[in-house]
């Protein structure tokens, strides 16, 4: 079992967080969860769009407090 | 076979480099084949000299961006190379037209293309022009 990642994108705009997400998916394993944190409503949208037109997986998306957590797996 | 994506950027305009980074980006991440064209008013910024140098804002939202933590245009075209399958052509004839040379450039460009070939390579892919 790997450890989730958690991806600051707090206080970043559209493309941030999504390109923070990446930079991270570029050093994890295959298999492991990550975790982005971001304030900025558009990426908690596309995110989600993104990692399943490249074929990653996922695993949910809530808001608390202004801030939404978006979870994914890395698949490939 | 591969979604190709052509973004060709002649405004030095801060809210058009970022839409065209923003395109050029988020193609490059989300699998596409992306060539930038650099042509223009938007060439001299990529000018290392010109780093610290701001895009004038054309309204209210280019100044808003700033104030806000909105991922600089520069910082996106360089993601766009890093982590996705991006290349950037600086335009030869306003290479020309400006005396810059290559060296000038930042690093993170391709060679210098004329507009023939650039043509050439766009055929058959969708286009954004800022």
């Amino acid at each position: 079992m790997t450890e989730k990642k958690v991806v600051d994108g707090r206080g970043s705009f559209c493309p941030g967080p999504l390109m923070e997400l990446i930079a991270a998916l570029k050093n994890a394993q295959v298999g492991d969860e990550l975790e982005v944190l971001s304030t900025d409503k558009g990426s908690a949208q596309d995110i989600p769009e993104w990692v399943n037109k490249v074929g990653h997986q996922h695993l949910s998306t809530h808001e608390a407090d202004g801030v939404w957590h978006i979870t994914i797996r890395k698949v490939k | 076979m591969v979604q190709k994506t052509c973004v060709v950027v002649v405004s030095g305009e801060r809210e058009r480099l970022q839409m065209a980074a923003m395109v050029a980006s988020v193609a490059a991440v989300s699998g596409h084949e992306v060539l930038v064209f650099l042509s223009m008013n938007a060439l001299p910024l990529f000018m290392k000299a010109n780093q610290a140098l701001e895009a004038p804002s054309e309204g209210p939202m280019g100044n808003l961006m700033v104030s806000r933590r909105v991922p600089e245009y520069r910082s996106l075209f360089e993601q766009a190379v890093s982590l996705g399958e991006a290349r950037i052509f600086p335009c030869s004839m306003a290479m020309d037209v400006l005396s810059i040379a290559r060296p000038d450039l930042v690093e993170y460009l391709e060679e210098p293309t004329g507009l023939t070939k650039f043509l050439s390579d766009a055929q058959d892919s969708q286009v954004w022009t800022f």
